[in-house]
C-alpha cells in the first residue's frame, strides 16, 4: 500500500496521474468540457466507458493460459488496491476542504452584519452634511459676487497699468538691452493697443511704443549687422526681428550674407606648404563646420521654427530653403575648387594613405551637411570630387610605374655595361629576378596604396564607383593591364628603334627582356591579375581585356625580343665574318699554318652566347647525334663528299655533274631559312646565330676569288668551325650543310684549286 | 598553259642577267657565266611565247667571268660587261663594250652540246679602261638614250663615258669621285629614266646618294638608307622622285627623294639579304625582289604607285573563272600585297629583270645558273590592265 502510506501531496506526478485517471472516469478533458466518447468503444478496454467484464473475462479465459491469468489476476488485484487507496485519500482531502468552507462562510455571515449597521449610520451623517451645505451657499450668494466683479476690475486695472507703464518699461529695457523682454512685453500689448487706438490716450502709448520699438529693432539690426556678436545671439536678434514683423527674406539675406563673410574668411586664403592632411583638416574644421552651424542655426531660424500668426501665411520656409541651397552651393563650389586645386597638386606618390585618408576626411565631413540639408547637391559633387582626385592617382600610379620601370632597367643596363671581370657584378638570372621582383613588388605596393581608396573604414569605399568602375576598369584596366601593356609596348620599341647596326641596346638586355616577357607570358601576369581580382574583388560588368590577350602580347613581345637578340648577335659574328673575308687578298695568301684568329674569335663569342643564353633559357631539344659527330661526319664531308664535288671541277668535260649533285642534294634537304622566329630555348638561338654567321660567310665568300692557299686557309677555318659550332645547334647537318657550302663555293672560286690533305687540316686545326 | 618555264644554264655559276634592253619584238634575255676555269659564256635565252619553248644561244666571253652585263638601250648587238681579270696574281674587274656577231642567231641555234661545238666569239668594240680607278662594280646605259653614254662604276669613281666612231672609242667625258672616311667602294647605281636622264643614285655601304651628271655633283644623301650594306636600287619609271632600294638587311625600301629622313614604305619579307629589285617597265606597281634565301616575290605595290589608288576595279570585266568568288565581294580596291613567292630556286638568286618585251613576264637567276622565266598571274594582269 505504498500510494496510501505516501502524504498525498508529496509525489506530484503520481497526484496527477490519479487527477487524470478519475477526470477522465467522470468524462472530463482537460478542459474540463466532456468529451466525446470517441476514444474506445472497446468492451475490454478496462478503462473504457463501455467495459464490459463478462466479455473480458471471457476473453482472458479464451486467450491466456493459466499462469497467465494468474499474473493478470494478481495485477489486477494491485491494481484495484491502489485505485482503492486514492479513492480513499481524495475523499479525505475533500472532506477537510468542506468543513473549511462552512467554516469560512460562517464567519463571512457574521461580519455583514456588522457592517450594515454602520453604513446606514453614514448615510444619516451625509444627509445632515448636505443640509448644512445648502444653507451656507445660499447666505453667501450676494457677496461672492461682489467679490467676483471687484477682481474684474482689479485686473482690467492692472492691465491698464501696464499699457500705462509700457513705454517707461520699454525704455527702460533698451537700456538694459534686455530687448526679448522688451518684445514680448509689447508683444503683449500690442493687441490692445491696436484695438483701442481710437482713444487719444491710448493712440498716446502705441505712438510712444511705436517710437521705443522702432529703435529697438535699429539696434537689433545693428546688433545683426555689426557681426561681431556670437551664433547664438545672433540667432536671438533673428527671433526678435521676425517677432518684430520684419521682412523674413531681407533677415535671411542678411544672414547669409553675415555668414557668408565669417565662413570664408579664416579658410578661402590658400596657404603653401602645408601637408594634404592638414589642408584638409583645416578645411573641414574651420569651413565645413562653422558651414554646419550656419545651416544649422538658420534652419532653427528660419526653416525648423512653429509657424504662428500671419508669419504662417509667408511660407517662409520654402523661401529660406531656396536661399540656403544657394548660399551653400556657391560657398562649396569655392570650397571644392580650392580643394581640387590643392588636390591636383598632390603629385608625389610616395604616400597614398595621406590623400585617402585626407579625401576621406573630406568626404565624411560632407556627409554632415547631407544629414543636415537633404537633397543638397555638395554631398555628390564632393563624391565626385574624390573620384577624380582616385581617377588622378591611378594614371599618376601607372605613369610612376613606367618610370620605374625605364629606371630599373637603366640599373639594369649600367649593370651590364660594368666590366664583366668584376666579381660583384650581378649574373644575368640574378639581374632577371632582381628586375622581376622589383617591378612585381613596386606593382604590389602600387596595388596596395591604390587598395586604401577601398577600404572598409573610408566612407566613400561604398560608393558605386568604388565598388565597380574604380576596381575593373581604374585599377584592373588602367594600372594594372596598362602596365603589363607597356611593358610589352616597351620592349617591342627596343626591337624597332634600336636599329639594324646592334643600335645602342645591348644584347643580353635583349635577351634578358625576353626572358621577363616569357615568364610574364607564363605565370606572372595571371598571378598579377588574379593578386588584382582578389584584392579588389572586381566585378566585370564591362568587358575587361582577358588573360590570354595579354598573355598572347607578352609572347609576342618575347618571341619579337628574342629574334631581334639572335639578329643582333648574328650581325655582330657575321660582320667579324665579313671584314675578315672582305679585307684579305685571297689570291695572295701564304699556306695556312694556323687557324684565322676571327675564327678563334667566332668560335669564342658563340660560346660566350650560348653561356648567357644558357642562363636564361632551357637548354631545347637537339637532333640525335653521336659524341664525336663532330670528327666523323666531318672526316666524311671533306673526304669522298668534297672528293665527288671537286671531281668534275678537273674534268671540263662534264660541268653539269657539280650541279646535279648538288641540287639532288639541295632537292633533299630543307630549305634554310635563315632569319626565321626562333623557339625559346637556348639550342634554337643558337642555331639561329649561327645560321645567320655562316651564311654571310658563304655569301662573303662567293664574291671574292681565292688562290690555292686561300681555298686551303678557307678549309682550315671551316673545319675548325665545324669542330666547335656543331654542338650548339639542334641539328648539326644545318652546320654541315653550309660549311660544305662555304668550301664548296671557295672552291669554285679558286684559280688553283687544289685542297688541303685533310689529316693536315686536323692537325692544324688541333694545333691552334 | 604554262606559267613559269625553268633553265638550267649549263655552266655552275652566274650571276649577271639582263633582258635585251633594245630588242622589243622577242622575249630576250643574257646571262653572263661565272667560271674562273672554263671559258666563260653569253647565254642568250629567247622565250618563244607562243609554243612556249626556251632557245639557247652561246657566244663565248674569253676575257673573264661576268659580274655585271647590260644590253644597249639602242642598239640590241650591243652590251656591256664587267668582268675579272687575273693578272700577276691581281684580281681586277674591268669593263668593256661588246658587239655581239651578226652570225649568232643562225650560229649556234639549238645545239644540244654546244661546249664541244665551237661557238662564236663576242666582238669586242672597246675597253672601259679603269686601271686607274680600280674595279669596276656596275655599267649603266643611259635609258632610252641613243647608246652613246655610259657610266661606269669603279671603287669610289663615277665615271661617265661618251662613246664615240660606233662604239669603238670610249673617252672619258667626265667623273666624280666619292670622298670620305674609309675605303669607300660603289656597290650598285641606276640612271635615272627621268630629268632628261641627268640624275643617277648610287650605293655604298649603307648609304644612297643622288648625283646631278651636269655638275657631277650629289644632290642628296640618304645615309643609313638600310640597316647594313645597300645591295641594289631601282628608279619607279613613272613617278620621278620614287626610288626602291634592297639589301642585307632583308628589307625593301621605298623612297620619296625629296624627304629622305623616313622610307615612304619598308617590306620584310625576305628572310635574306635581298640582292635586286626591279621595278615593271610599264605597270610601276609590279615590284620585283631576289633574295639569297633562294626566293622570288612579286609584289604589288597599289598605294604608291602611279596608277590611281583605290580606284575602284570593273568587275564585270573580271572574266576570269577564278575571280568569281572576288566578284562577289564587290569592287574592292587592290591593296598593297605579295602576289608570287617564287620558290623555284634552290641557291641564292642575285639577279631579276623584267622582259623588254612583255611587260608580264620576267626572269630570275639563281647562283647554280638556273633561270626560271615566270609571269604575272593571269588574274592580277587583267585587274591591272581593265
Amino acid at each position: 500500500m505504498s500510494s496510501a502510506t505516501t502524504p498525498p501531496d508529496s509525489d506530484p506526478s503520481q497526484r496527477r496521474r490519479v487527477h487524470s485517471m478519475l477526470k477522465h472516469y467522470y468524462g472530463l478533458n482537460e478542459e474540463g468540457k466532456v468529451t466525446e466518447q470517441a476514444e474506445s468503444l472497446d468492451p475490454c478496454d478496462i478503462n473504457g466507458p463501455h467495459f464490459d467484464p463478462e466479455v473480458y473475462l471471457n476473453k482472458l479465459r479464451m486467450e491466456c493460459s493459466l499462469g497467465e491469468l494468474m499474473d493478470h489476476e494478481s495485477c489486477m488485484v494491485k491494481q484495484i488496491r491502489s485505485l482503492d487507496s486514492d479513492m480513499q485519500t481524495l475523499v479525505y482531502e475533500n472532506y477537510n476542504k468542506f468543513i473549511s468552507a462552512t467554516d469560512t462562510i460562517r464567519k463571512m455571515k457574521n461580519d455583514f452584519k456588522k457592517m450594515e449597521d454602520e453604513m446606514d449610520c453614514l448615510s444619516a451623517n451625509m444627509a445632515a452634511i448636505t443640509e448644512f451645505s445648502a444653507h451656507i451657499s445660499g447666505t453667501l450668494q450676494d457677496q461672492h459676487a461682489q467679490i467676483t466683479k471687484l477682481s474684474g476690475v482689479h485686473t482690467l486695472l492692472r492691465k491698464l497699468q501696464f499699457l500705462f507703464e509700457l513705454p517707461a518699461r520699454l525704455n527702460k529695457c533698451l537700456e538694459l538691452q534686455a530687448y526679448a523682454q522688451a518684445v514680448s512685453a509689447h508683444r503683449r500689448a500690442r493687441c490692445v493697443l491696436q484695438q483701442y487706438s481710437h482713444m487719444p490716450s491710448f493712440r498716446g502709448i502705441q505712438d510712444d511704443c511705436h517710437v521705443i520699438m522702432e529703435q529697438l529693432a535699429q539696434q537689433l539690426r545693428q546688433k545683426f549687422r555689426d557681426g561681431g556678436s556670437s551664433a547664438k545671439d545672433l540667432s536671438e536678434c533673428v527671433e526678435l526681428l521676425l517677432q518684430l514683423d520684419e521682412p523674413a527674406e531681407e533677415l535671411c539675406d542678411k544672414f547669409l550674407s553675415h555668414a557668408h563673410s565669417s565662413t570664408t574668411n579664416p579658410f578661402l586664403s590658400p596657404t603653401a606648404g602645408t601637408d594634404i592632411l592638414e589642408f584638409i583638416d583645416r578645411g573641414c574644421n574651420e569651413f565645413v563646420s562653422s558651414l554646419c552651424l550656419v545651416i544649422a542655426s538658420y534652419q532653427e531660424l528660419f526653416i525648423n521654427r512653429p509657424q504662428e500668426g500671419e508669419l504662417a501665411s509667408k511660407n517662409i520656409p520654402e523661401m529660406a530653403n531656396g536661399k540656403l541651397h544657394v548660399f551653400v552651393d556657391t560657398l562649396a563650389a569655392r570650397y571644392f575648387s580650392l580643394v581640387e586645386r590643392r588636390i591636383q597638386e598632390e603629385k608625389g606618390v610616395s604616400d597614398n594613405s595621406l590623400l585617402v585618408r585626407a579625401l576621406d576626411r573630406f568626404h565624411r565631413r560632407l556627409q554632415a551637411i547631407s544629414k543636415l540639408l537633404p537633397g543638397s547637391a555638395v554631398p555628390s559633387q564632393g563624391t565626385e570630387i574624390v573620384v577624380r582626385a582616385a581617377r588622378e592617382r591611378i594614371k599618376q600610379y601607372l605613369s610612376a610605374l613606367q618610370t620605374f620601370y625605364h629606371d630599373s632597367l637603366t640599373d639594369v643596363r649600367q649593370a651590364l655595361a660594368a666590366p664583366r671581370h668584376k666579381d660583384a657584378t650581378p649574373s644575368l638570372p640574378e639581374l632577371l629576378t632582381s628586375l622581376s621582383n622589383f617591378i612585381l613588388n613596386q606593382l604590389k605596393s602600387v596595388l596596395a596604396s591604390v587598395h586604401l581608396f577601398t577600404a572598409k573604414d573610408i566612407t566613400f569605399s561604398n560608393k558605386p564607383y568604388f565598388k565597380g568602375e574604380f576596381c575593373s576598369q581604374g585599377v584592373r584596366e588602367g594600372l594594372v593591364v596598362s602596365f603589363i601593356k607597356f611593358i610589352c609596348q616597351s620592349s617591342r620599341q627596343y626591337c624597332e628603334s634600336a636599329g639594324d647596326r646592334g643600335g645602342s641596346t645591348p644584347p643580353a638586355l635583349l635577351l634578358l627582356l625576353s626572358r621577363l616577357c616569357l615568364d610574364y607570358e607564363t605565370s606572372t601576369i595571371s598571378y598579377i591579375l588574379t593578386l588584382t581580382d582578389e584584392q579588389f574583388l572586381v566585378q566585370h560588368h564591362t568587358p575587361v581585356t582577358p588573360v590570354t590577350a595579354l598573355c598572347a602580347e607578352a609572347r609576342e613581345a618575347a618571341q619579337k625580343l628574342l629574334n631581334h637578340y639572335v639578329k643582333v648577335q648574328g650581325l655582330i659574328i657575321s660582320q667579324m665574318l665579313r671584314k675578315s673575308v672582305e679585307t684579305r687578298d685571297w689570291v695572295n695568301t701564304i699556306e695556312p699554318r694556323n687557324v684565322r684568329a676571327v675564327m678563334k674569335r667566332v668560335v669564342e663569342d658563340t660560346t660566350s652566347i650560348d653561356v648567357q643564353v644558357g642562363l636564361l633559357y632551357e637548354e631545347g631539344v637537339r637532333k640525335a647525334h653521336s659524341s664525336d659527330s663532330s670528327k666523323r661526319t666531318f672526316s666524311v664531308y671533306s673526304s669522298s663528299r668534297q672528293q665527288i664535288r671537286y671531281a668534275p671541277s678537273y674534268t671540263p668535260s662534264a660541268p653539269m655533274d657539280t650541279n646535279l649533285l648538288s641540287n639532288i642534294h639541295k632537292l633533299f634537304s630543307e630549305r634554310i631559312d635563315i632569319f626565321s622566329p626562333v623557339e625559346f630555348n637556348k639550342v634554337s638561338v643558337l642555331t639561329g646565330i649561327i645560321k645567320i654567321s655562316l651564311k654571310t660567310f658563304l655569301e662573303c665568300v662567293r664574291l671574292r676569288t681565292f688562290g690555292r692557299y686561300g681555298l686551303q686557309q678557307i678549309q682550315v677555318d671551316c673545319h675548325y668551325l665545324q669542330m666547335y659550332l656543331w654542338r650548339f645547334v639542334s641539328d648539326e647537318n644545318l652546320v654541315h650543310f653550309l660549311l660544305d657550302e662555304i668550301v664548296g663555293s671557295a672552291a669554285h672560286r679558286c684559280l688553283d684549286p687544289s685542297p688541303m690533305e685533310q689529316s693536315v687540316i686536323e692537325v692544324i686545326c688541333e694545333r691552334g | 598553259f604554262v606559267n613559269k618555264l625553268q633553265y638550267l644554264a649549263r655552266i655552275d655559276r652566274a650571276r649577271a642577267l639582263t633582258a635585251q634592253t633594245a630588242e622589243t619584238d622577242a622575249i630576250r634575255f643574257l646571262v653572263g657565266t661565272q667560271s674562273l676555269k672554263f671559258d666563260n659564256q653569253i647565254h642568250i635565252i629567247d622565250f618563244d611565247d607562243e609554243n612556249n619553248v626556251i632557245n639557247k644561244s652561246v657566244l663565248l666571253h674569253d676575257a673573264g667571268e661576268i659580274w655585271h652585263i647590260s644590253g644597249s638601250p639602242a642598239d640590241k648587238a650591243v652590251l656591256t660587261t664587267c668582268y675579272s681579270k687575273t693578272s700577276e696574281s691581281r684580281v681586277l674587274t674591268c669593263a668593256a663594250v661588246w658587239r655581239m656577231p651578226p652570225e649568232w642567231e643562225s650560229g649556234s641555234h639549238e645545239s644540244p652540246d654546244d661546249s664541244s661545238n665551237n661557238p662564236q666569239t663576242l666582238e669586242l668594240l672597246c675597253h672601259l679602261d679603269n686601271t686607274a680607278h680600280g674595279s669596276v662594280a656596275c655599267v649603266l646605259w643611259e635609258p632610252m638614250g641613243d647608246g652613246k653614254r655610259v657610266i661606269s662604276l669603279a671603287e669610289n669613281h663615277m665615271l661617265l663615258w661618251d662613246l664615240q666612231e660606233s662604239s669603238t672609242k670610249a673617252t672619258i667625258s667626265s667623273s666624280a669621285t666619292l670622298e670620305g672616311k674609309g675605303q669607300l667602294k660603289f656597290t650598285a647605281g641606276k640612271w635615272s629614266p627621268h630629268h632628261n636622264n641627268t640624275q643617277l643614285a648610287t650605293a655604298n655601304d649603307t648609304a644612297i646618294r643622288g648625283w646631278d651628271l651636269r655638275s657631277m655633283s650629289q644632290i642628296y644623301c640618304i645615309e643609313n638608307a638600310h640597316g647594313q650594306l645597300v645591295r641594289d636600287l631601282d628608279f619607279n619609271p613613272n613617278k620621278q622622285y620614287y626610288l626602291a632600294s634592297c639589301g642585307d638587311d632583308c628589307k625593301v625600301k621605298f623612297w620619296d627623294v625629296r624627304h629622305i629622313n623616313e622610307p615612304v614604305k619598308c617590306l620584310e619579307e625576305h628572310s635574306h639579304w635581298v640582292w635586286s629589285v626591279r621595278y615593271n617597265h610599264s605597270h610601276d606597281q609590279l615590284l620585283l625582289t631576289g633574295s639569297s634565301d633562294s626566293r622570288v616575290i612579286l609584289s604589288n605595290m597599289v598605294s604608291i604607285s602611279s596608277e590611281p589608288f583605290g580606284h575602284l576595279v570593273d568587275d564585270d570585266e573580271l572574266s576570269d573563272n577564278e575571280e568569281s568568288q572576288q566578284e562577289d565581294k564587290g569592287k574592292e580596291p587592290l591593296q598593297d600585297s605579295i602576289i608570287a613567292t617564287y620558290e623555284e630556286h634552290e641557291d641564292s638568286v642575285y639577279a631579276v629583270e623584267w622582259s623588254a618585251a612583255d611587260p608580264w613576264l620576267f626572269a630570275s637567276l639563281s647562283y647554280d645558273g638556273r633561270l626560271v622565266i615566270n609571269r604575272v598571274p593571269r588574274a592580277l594582269k587583267y585587274r591591272i590592265l581593265l
